[in-house]
């Protein structure tokens, strides 16, 4: 779709009506998806944000011939587990998509053991059969920094890095790699690799969520399963984020995803032991005592090893 | 001797241009997309070699490509086809198949005939290219 238009006396000069051409990509449908559906993640809506209208641009210029070769779109994305990360490399890929950077749009998410083989031999075939899945599409490493062991030299892990450097700088059409994972461990990760740091253009950074965010996250978990809070449920919901982050493997929305699916179990268990008949509405609500049988709440703040009950 | 089978038989060769087409149309239609290959162009040769697996969960052309010029770089002289196979509840066969490479020079067949009680005919094509060995029959 480049046009040829080397000769700047060539170039069209009527004015661009950018705005018709970010509608007529349907980014604004992606992007509208993306604040709907994602309860707060400020910056990296801005950032995302920001890299559509870069790549935008970037496409039409390439329509006007200024354009001078493919951009790089490989990214980072770190923060703590459950941010959000992969959920919102989903959106990332359809952006991608649309703005015709990708032809196809998938995602494919790998993390170590999908790359890396357990004898010599095996992992180079093992990576670009992944990458093959990957191509027109996105390749969504999670915990990326796993892939490099700088305690075993002759772990098969470089050999992995090295694939991926390869195809990320010399088949940058074909597909997009995001590296995901802890922030201060992709950091390091990036220093000891400065190959994989200078290939990548976008560092998007997920900041924690706020207990107020995460309660907005289980209304919008509960109300897409058909399920809500009474209201006295809602205010223990709250009571229970601020103790579940004080303790061990807190992870984010995740956590939050873990403790419904409890009180669902909880929910269901009630409603079995109930006498008599019962209200179809009972069936949509989560009551205080759903969640107040949580660990969280029946024991000492204490307790390692604990796990999102 | 240019031997022809499956669709577009009556066509020219396919560029590669076009077979990336047919192979995304395959993709898009959700079909598993095989290459095989052999040095015995008989008709009803059924026994090619497989490349690899049948490619399952590949999206893009561009994939296959890659494994076609690997496949095509290492049986410079083979017959390579490729098929797609659609798993469909129903379906569950091949929806197409075609040539995607022929050794440069193909030697053909010949035709013996038998004469068996009654004056009735017994034909037989046998490929020239079979009198050399597996792997030695086309090329130097
Ligand atoms: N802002 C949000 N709004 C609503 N749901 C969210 C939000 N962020 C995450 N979730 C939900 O939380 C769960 C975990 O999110 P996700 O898998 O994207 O996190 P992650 O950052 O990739 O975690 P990890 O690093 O552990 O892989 C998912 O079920 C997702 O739908
Ligand atoms: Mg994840």
């Amino acid at each position: 779709m480049m046009l040829d238009h080397a000769d700047p006396a060539m170039r069209p000069t009527e004015p661009i009506d950018l705005k018709a051409e970010f509608a007529g990509a349907g980014i604004s449908e992606v992007l509208d998806g993306l604040e709907r559906d994602l309860v707060g993640l400020k910056p990296v809506k801005a950032r995302i944000r920001e890299i559509a209208a870069l790549l935008l641009v970037e496409r039409v210029r390439q329509k006007y011939g200024y354009a001078t070769e493919a951009p790089t779109l490989h990214m980072s994305f770190t923060g703590n587990p459950g941010t959000g990360k992969t959920t919102v490399a989903l959106r990332m890929a359809s952006i991608l998509k649309a703005l015709g950077f990708v032809r196809q749009g998938q995602l494919i998410s790998v993390t170590r053991d999908d790359l890396v083989g357990q004898y010599i031999g095996h992992t180079a075939p093992k990576t670009k059969e992944i990458l093959k899945k990957a191509i027109g599409g996105v390749l969504f490493i999670d915990e990326a920094y796993y892939l490099y062991r700088p305690d075993n030299e002759r772990d098969y892990g470089q050999e992995a890095i090295e694939i991926l450097l390869q195809v990320m700088e010399n088949q940058r059409e074909d597909l997009v790699v995001i590296l995901a994972g802890y922030a201060d461990r992709m950091d390091k990760f990036f220093t000891l690799n400065p190959g994989f740091r200078s290939r990548i253009a976008h560092h998007i950074d997920f900041p924690d969520y706020e207990n107020a965010e995460l309660l907005s996250i289980s209304d919008t978990m509960l109300q897409r399963q058909n399920y809500r809070f009474t209201p006295e449920a809602r205010a223990v919901m709250d009571r229970y984020i601020a103790r579940r982050r004080e303790r061990p493997y807190f992870s984010n929305a995740r956590s939050i995803r873990n403790a419904l699916d409890r009180a669902r179990l909880r929910q269901a268990n009630r409603l079995i032991a109930h006498d008599g008949l019962i209200d179809p509405a009972m069936l949509t609500m989560i009551e205080p005592e759903d969640l107040l049988g949580s660990r969280v709440f029946l024991e000492a703040d204490t307790h390692a090893g604990e796990v999102d009950t | 001797m240019r031997v022809t089978q499956g669709c577009f038989s009556y066509l020219p060769d396919l560029t590669d241009e076009q077979i990336s087409k047919q192979i995304q149309y395959c993709l898009d239609n959700g079909w598993a997309v095989n290459l095989e290959y052999t040095d015995d162009p008989h008709p009803r040769n059924t026994y090619w070699e497989m490349w690899g697996l049948p490619m399952f969960d590949i999206r893009d052309a561009k994939a296959i490509m890659g494994e076609l010029s690997d496949c095509r770089r290492i049986h410079t002289d083979c017959y390579i086809r490729l098929s797609a196979f659609d798993a469909t509840n129903t379906w569950e066969s091949l929806r197409i198949s075609f040539i995607v490479q022929r050794p440069a020079d193909e030697a053909g067949f010949m035709l013996t005939r038998q004469e068996i009680g009654g004056r009735m005919m017994r034909y037989e094509t046998r490929a020239y290219g079979l009198q050399k060995p597996e792997g030695a029959r086309y090329g130097d």
